[in-house]
């Protein structure tokens, strides 16, 4: 079973993935920022797929990422950028430290299932 | 409420943008007075973005858009293209009302109404525009990807696929053929991977079951599928012939722009708004770190780096950062904790009753031990409590911006200084108290300040200051909203209390008598009813609402130098200070906010009253006399006056009376149990509880068992009493 680890420091966008996922039959874990989803991939969490949102308190999408990247186990899991952020120097920088993808804030939940299905087949 | 997952994820919605708003407006308020840490802006921005981000799974359009907008202009300020002004600060405070109002609307399905985010949205959208940041995508495009609708099943199985392309137009347009529309898009999904290249938008939402068919609509379907025409026929063996369906295999002539069917192992999705990066190779490598304790350290430059020799290097330090654990818990279980933790209590204090009933020494094994549990239930009920505990600053957050609004509608510049926010109370408690909250800070900016010019002529500064503080006192909350303006005018209160009939013009008052006055019912000072503090709500429905709460209003104030209202509340509404007292031989508690004192009347001073009702003399004044035992049908003959004791007690109406009891027998903390949830609701009764010894108490309904009356005859010589009392 494939777990999705989903970050994002709102708890209603948290909720929302969740339930998509969940849905279609993923485990879901989730964190409030960077922060607390580094502590969890510490703690022995590896997910087959991550979804970050950008923007959060203190550690935003951009910091996880460099440091999942310095993980050993999340090296070369594929991390979705998810963000309604317009700005392509964002983009940019989140891409400049590792994420795999970008999707646009909030997506269709088959836009969702569609991404996590083709980097993730459960 | 708990079972629907959409109705879960709207209310955490709103529950979040609660906090948001608190945390924007009180990031703002940092930001105007100096007082932001460096990371403040930063904090007000993800505040809006959040509230955008949520707003766009419900579809949320208003509050979207004008999400957006400021979102904008506070991501220019941000990136320093743009000063915070006076001005500037002014538009985003009354921007964050806006944003809040927007929400509320949202919450109560209010229609959209652009009349009233019209202005601000213009003014923040010229900010923008004055820093040539305009050019941002219109929110529509950003937060609604649009075309084409896609949908990539899992890879496809190995072996020889056949393309197909069918195209139907599903009729009748109704709710049933959508919903057939749905199963057989999920069927042809289990055939091979599937996209739809014509059809409505909405088939992306096919997964919700949210089709929406219109009327003579061709869909169009391409199949990448191990299988043969009858197959697919075999998914529509329910579709009408009206529905014209055509399955043909490889390209269609008049496709062009259709996906073929190219053998590339990795089908993208090809959605607007999704990007899958470009894969170097190389990439990803970590940026080395900079040092950052070192002196003088440049910063890491924003762009990917050279490899690296050392990939796998941890987190340095791994942040010590604390990261706040919270969960959400429904309120109705934490209800049902303290219910069961004052069960617990109550069958504690039984226990301990039968063991020394049993006459087993005080330091007995079991006497101990019964004591320590005693003590660890206690700890338990306060932590249970606590749970329900709040901070008040999400109130008083509210009660800055009213002062803001009632200060720009009265034309007095005011401020709103808070003190104790972190002050805990009962969830309830701080639902219930914005009420009169509100009242009060209304009154005090409306009638508590002077006029600019009066201020001038005071010799105080330009701008009002109303305090709201709150604290503990031993083991209440106090809150207190107080003004510097000019205080009471005692000649001018006590004139219209005469006036009305609710004192006579040659009682004597002391100062704070006076000032009492202005809780009487029909009591209002205001010479023209204003737009804000009138609406013929006095400070006795103020005084009300705090009684209901089973807390105390009073009010203090010098002339000239302001007035200051009171507030002394309970920590939580489970638990009640009683009086414990009996009648007929029933156990009954008057809850003790109700009781001003008692006495023991004399015979001499019980009259009767159109044969019907007794009335007690007290002290020159009469009050109605209710036999607590013949109200609730204990008994059916009177008590004897003499025998008995009588409750002076002052009802939420503010109407007074004396209940006549058997006796009194103690005071004491009584958890409270629902009548109304636990057996029906009874005449004259609140609830109920257990007492220590297991038996069940009757908690007075003190408001229900007085006879109705006119409050204002029944109170018309307030004064006279502290006379003959002095």
């Amino acid at each position: 079973m494939s777990t999705i680890l989903v970050i994002d420091d709102s708890p209603t966008v948290v909720m929302h993935f969740s339930g998509i996922l969940q849905g279609a039959g993923y485990d879901v874990a989730t964190a409030a920022n960077g922060q607390e989803g580094i502590n969890q991939i510490d703690a022995g969490l590896k997910p087959s797929i991550i979804l970050t949102d950008l923007n959060m308190p203190d550690m935003d999408g951009v910091a996880f990422i460099k440091a999942a990247r310095r993980t050993a186990t999340t090296r070369f899991t594929p991390i979705i950028v998810l963000s309604s952020d317009t700005d392509g120097r964002r983009r940019d920088a989140a891409r400049a430290a590792g994420a795999s993808g970008w999707l646009t804030k909030p997506p269709q939940p088959s836009q969702l299932l569609a991404v996590v299905k083709q980097l993730a087949p459960k | 409420m708990s079972g629907d997952p959409a109705n879960a994820i709207w209310n955490t919605f709103f529950e979040e943008c609660e906090e948001q708003l608190g945390e924007l407006e009180g990031g703002l308020l940092r930001l105007q007075d100096g007082t932001a840490e460096p990371d403040c802006l930063n904090a007000v921005f993800r505040a809006v973005h959040s509230i955008k981000g949520g707003a766009g799974i419900f579809a949320l359009n208003p509050l979207i858009r004008f999400a957006h907008v400021f979102e904008t202009t506070l991501s220019v300020v941000r990136d320093g293209k743009l000063e915070m002004t006076p001005d500037v600060m002014t538009i985003f405070i009354r921007a964050a009302d806006v944003l809040a109002d927007l929400v509320r609307a949202a919450r109560e399905k209010q229609p959209d109404d652009p009349s009233k985010t019209k202005d601000i949205a213009a003014q923040l959208a010229a900010l923008n525009d004055g820093v040539g940041a305009g050019k941002k995508p219109a929110v529509d495009a950003v937060m609604a990807p649009k075309k084409p609708a896609v949908i990539v099943p899992p890879p496809p199985p190995a072996g020889p696929d056949h393309v197909w392309h069918i195209q139907f137009t599903p009729t009748p347009a109704s709710d049933a053929t959508s919903h057939e529309v749905a199963l057989l898009l999920h069927e042809l999904g289990r055939l091979g991977p599937m996209t739809v290249v014509g059809g409505p938008d909405a088939a992306m939402n096919h997964i919700e079951g949210a089709i929406e068919v219109s009327p003579g609509q061709l869909w169009h379907i391409v199949v990448r599928a191990n299988c043969g025409e009858a197959a697919l026929r075999d998914v529509f063996s329910f579709a009408d012939e009206e529905w014209k369906l055509r399955i043909s295999q490889g390209a269609l002539e008049e496709e062009a722009s259709a996906p073929e069917a190219e053998p590339e192992p990795e089908p993208e999705p090809e959605f607007e708004g999704f990007e899958i990066f470009a894969m170097d190779p190389q990439e990803p490598e970590p940026e080395p770190e900079p040092v950052k304790l070192i002196a003088g350290a440049p910063p890491a430059p924003e762009k990917p780096a050279p490899v690296s020799a050392d990939p796998v290097v941890p987190e340095a330090g791994a942040k010590a950062a604390a990261v706040s654990k919270t969960i959400r818990v429904d309120l109705d279980r934490v209800d049902r904790m303290i219910d069961l933790v004052g069960e617990l209590v109550i069958n504690g204090s039984m226990l301990g009753q039968m063991v020394g009933e049993a006459g087993i020494s005080r330091a007995a094994g079991v006497a101990l031990a019964l004591r320590d549990l005693d003590q660890l239930t206690r700890e338990i009920q306060d932590s249970v409590m606590a749970i329900r505990a709040q901070p008040v600053r999400a109130v008083f957050q509210r009660m800055t911006r009213l002062v803001r609004e009632v200060s720009a509608q009265t034309g007095k510049p005011a401020r709103l200084v808070t003190e104790g926010d972190n002050t805990e109370l009962d969830q309830t408690v701080i639902e219930r108290i914005g009420e009169p909250l509100t009242h009060l800070i209304r009154n005090a900016v409306d009638h508590g300040l002077e006029d600019t010019e009066g201020r001038k002529a005071a010799g105080k500064p330009a701008e009002g200051v109303i305090r709201l503080r709150a604290l503990h006192r031993s083991g209440r909350i106090i809150m207190e909203v107080s003004d510097d303006g000019k205080g009471l005018d005692r000649a001018r209160i006590k004139a219209k209390a005469v006036q009305k009939g609710l004192i006579s013009a040659d009682v004597q008052l002391t100062d704070s008598e006076i000032d009492e006055l202005i809780f009487l019912p029909g009591f209002s000072t205001a010479q023209v009813i204003s737009d804000v503090s009138g609406r013929g709500v006095g400070m006795d429905v103020v005084r009300r609402s705090v009684q209901a709460l089973g807390g105390r209003i009073s009010i203090s104030s010098k002339p000239g130098e302001g007035s200051s209202f009171t507030m002394s509340l309970p920590l939580t509404l489970a638990v009640l200070d009683g009086m414990v007292v009996a009648a007929a031989e029933q156990i009954l508690i008057v809850p003790l906010t109700t009781i001003i004192e008692t006495l023991k009347p004399r015979a001499a001073n019980v009259h009767e009253l159109d044969g019907t009702m007794q009335m007690l003399a007290l002290r020159g004044n009469f009050v109605p006399l209710v036999d607590v035992s013949l109200a609730l049908g204990f008994s059916n003959k009177p008590a004897e006056a003499a025998q008995s004791v009588a409750l002076l007690v002052e009802t939420e109406r503010g109407v007074r009376a004396a209940l006549l009891v058997d006796r009194i027998i103690e005071q004491r903390q009584v958890v409270i149990k629902s009548l109304e949830s636990n057996y029906q609701a009874v005449n004259c009764i609140a609830a109920a509880t257990v007492l220590g010894d297991g038996r069940v108490a009757l908690i007075l309904d003190v408001d229900a068992i007085i006879p109705a009356g006119k409050p204002e005859q029944l109170m018309s010589r307030i004064g006279s009493w502290e006379d003959e009392a002095a």
